[in-house]
């Protein structure tokens, strides 16, 4: 820099131009370079932003917790109907050591595991026939068309009866639940795959099986693990209501257990344990989407 | 039919009924291909060209008429296809693509990633063997495409504009890289293209079509030596002259097709 300005300036003496009022210019020049230098944004400030938003994220639930507490404490809220944060911990921890809590939560964990096994299997199957085969279509849909709406809790009693009180009739609740929801999203995502993929695998001979495994299964997963993220959401749903009745476990009983016993911190423990379930099942989906489609990545 | 003909079709007609119209896609075609002959079809949209390829490829059947193909050998399959447009599963690696048709055969995996390994090389598509379609430009999709249709050793190769997709770059270096592959091949091959000098460059005989209905104007022969070259071809004496008489046969066959689209 010094080097080129000396030059700069010899220069401007060459030419006998005033060189006082040219140095101040140039100072200008330079000041003015060096400002818009430090105001480049540089990458640390980029991770600074994303750090920032990370702790938002973090910070506004722990707030409202501290608001909570503070509310219970002042009792500003009932704290025989809202119960406090800490009061939940204080409950929550003893159960956890016992093993209490991770019994109900295996329990119940099975029990979704087991329905939705039970639910996404068969919808899996009859999906991609529908979605593959008219006629199987044209046969099926009518009646998958009229039940698909009945709520499946109303349902419930009917299963109760034909299952009793066992196992049977909690994995059935969840599987029905679920069977639909993947039935449709599979049919679905059969009947988007663009017919020239159809066209390829019958112009190379394709027997029917291999209409399956090389395009239909494959071509459809997007769509049946949408079916699958709502089937499991649905199976949540259908947990609780599965172990109203002639359940003896489970994170559900253990809310209906808490309700006829009035004890609002094990309800609200449950309901932690659910949200965390939830959260857990989830993110397993999301992980076994990313293993078996990899070629959706980047595709969005 | 004599034994140097591979496919022979006589009064070939295919009619969709849409909408209560009767449209004829295709008005007695008679037609014959020899053994290892480059077959070009040329014809304004609308023409029927696809529906030929489709019929001839199985996935679509003729309304009337006779259509004879012949196979030399029943392990092999009678035609292959390269559609028009993106075919490439987005679901399967660049080798699992090519190998496809192996796999429909019910080959052993090593023996079908073996043969592929064989066409991806001839394709230039070394060292994305593994990569997704996804990842990949529309050039490479069709030699995927490409290789896919050779390496299931067809009797019978269909191409439905297969380049016409593409930029002139990559069109010119993969109509060298067909008749590189093609002509150590072989194969009896129909081919739909929209250019006049893709034809030229490619073809032994070159199809035009009429449109509504679809019909057979013109064959002409293409009288430019085998092996070609795409650069001293354009340079050969018959070149202009034969682009200028495919040209004026489309030429009306074009105008006709955009006056009929004015009336309806």
């Amino acid at each position: 820099m010094a080097e080129n300005r000396i030059r700069f300036s010899a220069t401007l003496i060459e030419r006998g131009i005033n060189m006082s009022l040219m140095e101040e210019t140039l100072q200008e020049q330079l000041s003015r370079i060096i400002i818009k230098e430090a105001k480049g944004e540089s990458k640390k400030a980029v991770f600074d932003k994303g750090l920032l938003l990370k702790v938002l994220a973090f910070l506004s639930p722990s707030l409202l917790l501290v608001l909570w507490e503070i509310f219970a404490r002042l009792e500003l809220i009932d704290i025989r109907l809202f119960s406090s944060p800490v009061m939940i911990f204080k409950t929550m921890m003893p159960m956890l050591y016992s093993g209490e809590l991770l019994y109900h939560t295996f329990i119940s964990a099975q029990r979704i595991v087991l329905g939705f096994l039970a639910g996404a299997v068969p919808g899996v199957i009859l999906g991609l026939s529908m979605g593959l085969f008219a006629p199987v279509r044209a046969s099926l849909m009518p009646m998958v068309s009229a039940t698909f709406p009945i709520p499946k809790l109303a349902i419930m009693p009917l299963i109760l009866i034909i299952f009793g009180l066992g196992e049977a009739s909690k994995i059935f609740t969840i599987g029905i639940g679920v069977f639909y929801l993947v039935l449709i999203n599979t049919m679905a995502g059969v009947l988007n795959i663009d017919d020239i993929y159809l066209d390829v695998a019958k112009n190379f001979g394709a027997k029917p099986f291999q209409f399956y495994t090389t395009v239909a299964f494959p071509g459809a997963l997007p769509m049946i693990f949408a079916g699958f993220k709502l089937g499991m959401g649905t199976a949540l749903l259908l947990i609780v209501a599965a172990e109203l009745s002639a359940a003896k476990a489970g994170v559900g009983w253990m809310i209906w257990r808490a309700y006829d016993m009035f004890d609002i911190e094990k309800m609200f423990v449950a309901l932690i344990t659910l949200a965390f379930l939830g959260y857990i099942f989830s993110n397993l989906l999301e992980i076994a989407e990313k293993i078996v489609i990899p070629w959706q990545n980047n595709r969005r | 039919m004599s034994p140097t003909v591979a496919i022979n079709m006589e009064k070939l007609t295919k009619i969709f009924y849409t909408n209560q119209k009767k449209v004829v896609a295709l008005d007695n075609i008679d037609l014959s291909v020899k053994e290892g002959e480059f077959l070009c079809i040329v014809g304004p949209s609308g023409c029927g060209k696809t529906t030929l390829l489709r019929i001839l490829a199985g996935l679509e059947k003729q309304t009337w008429g006779k259509l004879v193909i012949r196979s030399k050998n029943p392990e092999k399959p009678l035609t292959s296809m390269v559609f028009q447009g993106d075919s490439v599963f987005p679901w399967m690696t660049v080798k699992e693509n090519v190998a496809y048709g192996l796999r429909i055969k019910g080959l052993p995996k090593s023996e079908r990633l073996r043969i592929a390994g064989r066409y991806i090389k001839l394709m230039g598509l070394e060292g994305f063997a593994d990569a997704f379609p996804h990842q990949l430009s529309g050039g490479m999709k069709q030699r995927i495409n490409v290789a896919r249709a050779f390496v299931s050793d067809p009797e019978i190769l269909l191409m439905d504009e297969p380049f016409g997709a593409l930029d002139e770059q990559n069109r010119l270096l993969l109509q060298q890289e067909l008749l590189k592959i093609w002509e150590g091949s072989g194969k009896t091959s129909l081919f739909i293209t929209h250019s006049i000098d893709e034809a030229l460059v490619l073809a032994d005989r070159i199809m035009v079509m009429t449109a509504h209905p679809g019909k057979v104007k013109a064959i002409v022969p293409v009288d430019i030596p085998r092996p070609r070259d795409i650069l001293s071809l354009r340079s050969s004496p018959n070149f202009g002259a034969l682009f200028k008489q495919i040209w004026e046969l489309l030429q009306e066959e074009v105008l006709k097709a955009k006056s009929m689209e004015l009336k309806t």
